[in-house]
């Protein structure tokens, strides 16, 4: 199958799409996360409508690039991009987190083709990554391996235990990106938004994945087509391991989801879901073409 | 009748994965920086380039090995037991187990024999906790035989495992006609006076006691158990059935391991009194081998003397003073 090249135009109005089934979802299941994923749908509209090297009618492709989502809780993210990209119906975006779907809470590779990683306890996926972009490397593979960490996921020991071994062995066909949408489930205490500050400065994370020897690039995780280069340009890195950190905002798209950390897996009222919609709805303007 | 010295499992487990790893090129070996104590330290030196060095971080190796596996490798882990199932059990319980990838994870150093190295090497329930992992298959060779054929069975068969691999020279219990089948016990003698059930290298010793016991008139049926996962609980039944009376012996806690293994199956197959010899819900510590053995009460003199004064207990119990009969069974 061809892959049509969608314009920068139309993966804005996509990743509204995905926002709009994210929203629509969360709220029928009356369960799951919406913060986390909102920061995320931009990023993965780019990668997997864009970068990522993949044949969605053959989820099991051996040279198709890797896609981990090691923020795994942002699965009805993950989800709504792969059914908007033809992995499987839009519509069952309903099932989402009910019994016996394929769309399980946190993705499941054994129940949704396309997963290349079950993954949701924080930091696990980004070691298997680690183990695909190793295997790509023994297996005289040409794949790229992506994953995508939440900031606050960075918490997590494992991430930098990866790290250290993925600059170890200059897996430069690893990509990492960093969602950082600057909070988590409950956050520390401290100056910000609602009193909750961010796991960590612009310059700690920037610092630290440079001190393990990654290149590190950064990028406004909103601007689709600036994704698309930052991630392209990570890809041929060579000789060591990149990380690209996604400046977003947590709930981006919502107002009143935005930078608000009790969004973090709330469930919208019907009225915050209609006011979600509607501000989530194609601009009129634009649609009629100016 | 002691055995005759063999070679201890760890250098078994370097010896044969080098092998296999020769016609077979899915096979890789991951070490969190002990090849040198593992028996790894071979692999490195046949197939540099299937020799991933991962450090000392087991809980990113494990979840490694798991990416690996979905590229279609073998990956085969070598780091202590304390180290791949205390530390990195997330790891696997979310990467290896539920998934269900082809990941073998030896865990080294076993049991109370760790080198000196105390309770905090010494694990005691890595069976324990991996029995409680849907999707893993756990094996415990005996000796160099049966390890060997073992970790064939383990690279050739699709799925998670977890192996025990013991530190310490184990004697040579199989002959070379012996064929270990994956899934099934093996009967090591027959007597109806009580039914011994072992795994691992603690079997050489049982089996020792076994036969110290046949010398003071006491006979066992020994069931063997090199795979703790399936359980064969067919063979169990069987052997069970045989005597009425069962006294498990395991280089592990007695909570939850072979011992609560058997004592499961029993209940619904077989309900006979099963006694469990192992090590109580207590940490270990360091000490030269033969103490250690010997204050666990887990070297063959130790484990004949056990089991002699558990089945006068019993006969007392069923045949008291006053002559009267208590069913136990």
């Amino acid at each position: 199958m061809t892959v049509v090249q969608a314009s920068t135009g139309n993966l804005e109005a996509t990743a509204r799409q995905a926002r709009r089934e994210i929203v629509k979802a969360v709220a029928h299941a009356k369960a799951g996360h919406l913060g986390g994923p909102l920061s995320a749908t931009d990023i993965l509209t780019a990668l997997y409508f864009r970068v990522l090297n993949i044949r969605p009618e053959e989820p099991d492709w051996p040279d198709r690039d890797r896609f981990v989502l090691s923020k795994g809780h942002s699965s009805i993210a993950l989800y709504a991009v792969l059914a908007l990209r033809g992995y499987f119906p839009v519509a069952e975006l309903s099932t989402f987190d009910a019994i016996d779907s394929r769309l399980q809470g946190h993705p499941d590779m054994n129940s949704l083709a396309g997963l290349d990683m079950s993954s949701g306890s924080l930091g696990l996926g980004f070691s298997a990554a680690i183990g695909m972009a190793l295997g790509a490397r023994l297996a005289h593979r040409s794949f790229t391996t992506f994953v995508m960490l939440g900031d606050g996921e960075c918490n997590e020991g494992i991430v930098w235990e990866g790290a250290h071994v993925a600059q170890r062995h200059a897996l430069d066909h690893l990509v990492a990106i960093v969602d950082k949408n600057q909070l988590q489930q409950f956050n520390w205490r401290g100056e910000g938004p609602h009193g909750r500050r961010a796991p960590y400065t612009d310059s700690e994370l920037r610092d630290r994945w440079s001190a393990f020897g990654w290149a590190v690039s950064e990028v406004d995780g909103h601007d689709i087509e600036a994704v698309v280069e930052a991630l392209e340009a990570a890809r041929n890195v060579v000789g060591q391991p990149a990380v690209v950190i996604a400046h977003t905002v947590k709930g981006k798209g919502v107002s009143f989801m935005e930078n608000d950390f009790r969004w973090h897996s709330k469930v919208p009222t019907d009225e915050e879901l209609a006011t979600a919609l509607a501000e989530l709805a194609e601009p009129t303007v634009q649609r009629s073409g100016a | 009748m002691a055995l005759p010295a063999g070679k201890a499992l760890r250098v078994v487990f370097g010896e044969t994965l080098t092998e296999v790893a020769k016609t077979d090129p899915r096979v890789v070996v991951l070490d969190g920086d002990v090849a040198s104590s593992t028996g790894a330290e071979l692999f490195e030196t046949e197939h540099p380039d299937r020799f991933l060095q991962m450090g000392i971080a087991e809980q990113n190796m494990l979840g490694v090995a798991a990416g690996l596996a979905t590229v279609g490798f073998i990956p085969v882990i070598s780091t202590f037991a304390c180290f791949a199932v205390g530390r990195a059990f997330d790891s696997i319980r979310v990467l290896i187990a539920q998934p269900g990838l082809n990941v073998k994870i030896a865990g080294g150093y076993v049991g109370l024999l760790t080198a000196s190295t105390g309770k905090t090497h010494q694990i005691f329930n890595d069976v324990a906790i991996m029995r409680s992992l849907a999707n893993v298959s756990i094996l415990a060779p005996a000796d160099e035989v049966e390890a060997e054929q073992a970790i064939r069975a383990m690279v050739a068969i699709d799925g998670p495992f977890y192996m025990q691999v013991a530190r310490e020279p184990s004697p040579v219990l199989f002959g070379p006609d012996y064929r270990f089948e994956f899934g099934r016990a093996v009967k090591l003698r027959v007597g109806s006076d009580v039914t011994l059930v072992s795994t691992g290298v603690e079997t050489t010793r049982v089996f020792e006691a076994a036969e110290a016991l046949a010398g003071r008139g006491i006979e066992a049926t020994l069931l063997h158990v090199p795979t703790i996962k399936p359980l064969d609980e067919d063979a169990l039944a069987e052997a069970a059935a045989v005597s009425g009376f069962v006294v498990v012996v395991e280089e592990q806690s007695i909570l939850g391991g072979l011992g609560g293994a058997v004592a499961e199956a029993l209940s619904d197959r077989q309900p006979v009194v099963v006694k469990r010899l192992g090590i109580p819900d207590i940490y270990g510590e360091s000490g030269p081998n033969d103490l250690v053995l010997d204050k666990y009460r887990l070297s063959a003199s130790k484990v004949a003397e056990d089991v002699e004064a558990l089945l006068a207990s019993r006969r007392q119990l069923l045949h008291g003073s006053n002559g009267g009969h208590v069913a136990l069974t």
